[in-house]
């Protein structure tokens, strides 16, 4: 019988962003988005969790090495979110949305597929702001 | 692709713990502080879980104002500042917060669909007397953890 743990690695990041669909009329835009769509833009404190499962190995007691996801999470969301502007500077935002939903499928595509073997993202949950938190857990 | 969406709000109320069925004695016994006689009070927080697809023109599940003003409409509204007691959901229920979950659970999904949010899945409602007791309700099925 497997023993799953869960592994909840948090960081936080600080970025702008503008929610803003070309293909809406400026009206649309408006009722849509609200204060969201101001054409500057805005800004949060977002906190980013991570947790992935895996059975503990044996020899180390570990689900994984702690120090490997904070590299990855460094590496695929701290350097690309962190004090930015997502519409401008994060690829994926120049197309899409960056709402927390896609903010939340985006770090899943990003930090996924560079865990090792035997170690599953089980769940990545953003915090917008403590009254506002999307969960998104890979499904389609 | 699906995402579940949780927004917390706030509401204040009173009640008492109390059941007729009950002897005085009983109802000391069982509730403790919580049957003094002329109830309490607590600042509730209200967790909603929804889920749906993310929309690709929008980038979300639902639009949030329309959440915002459904859970006014239909729960700020009804439970803010009122002693739970006198409502007609309590006159034969006792308004433990358990209760209480599952009501606001009740009340949601029904509002859901004349509030421009019949696409979206009612998932659960967590719901926090204090800092220290939570309850949630998912409509019988267990939360996703």
């Amino acid at each position: 019988m497997s023993k799953y743990v869960y592994l909840t690695r948090k960081v936080e990041f600080a970025a702008s962003h503008i929610y803003h669909n070309p293909t809406f009329t400026p009206e649309e835009n408006r009722r849509i988005f609200g204060k969201c769509n101001n054409p500057n833009g805005h800004g949060h404190n977002y906190t980013l969790e991570v947790t992935v499962k895996g059975e503990v190995d044996g020899q180390t007691g570990f689900v994984l090495d702690l120090k490997d996801l904070k590299d990855i999470l460094n590496r695929e969301v701290m350097d690309v979110f962190d004090h930015r502007h997502l519409n401008k500077e994060v690829p994926e935002f120049a197309t899409e949305i960056p709402t927390t939903e896609n903010i939340a499928i985006s770090i899943w595509n990003r930090v996924a597929p560079k865990l090792n073997d035997g170690t599953h993202m089980h769940r990545v949950r953003v915090y917008e702001t403590p009254d506002l938190f999307v969960d998104y857990y890979g499904e389609p | 692709m699906k995402a579940y969406l949780n927004r917390r709000y706030l509401f204040s109320a009173s009640h008492r713990l109390h059941n007729d069925r009950f002897s005085e004695g009983e109802n000391r016994e069982l509730y403790g502080k919580c049957n003094n006689p002329f109830g309490h009070g607590h600042n509730y927080t209200v967790e909603v879980t929804v889920s749906g697809q993310v929309d690709s023109r929008t980038g979300m599940v639902c639009n949030l104002v329309d959440l915002d003003e459904c859970v006014r409409l239909a729960i700020l509204d009804r439970y803010d500042h009122q002693n739970l007691n006198c409502l007609p959901e309590f006159k034969d229920k006792v308004p433990t917060t358990e209760n209480l979950c599952v009501h606001v659970f009740d009340i949601l999904q029904r509002e859901f669909r004349a509030a421009h949010l019949q696409d979206v899945r009612m998932e659960r409602v967590k719901l926090e007397e204090t800092m220290m007791n939570s309850f949630e309700y998912a409509g019988g099925e267990d939360p996703r953890r």
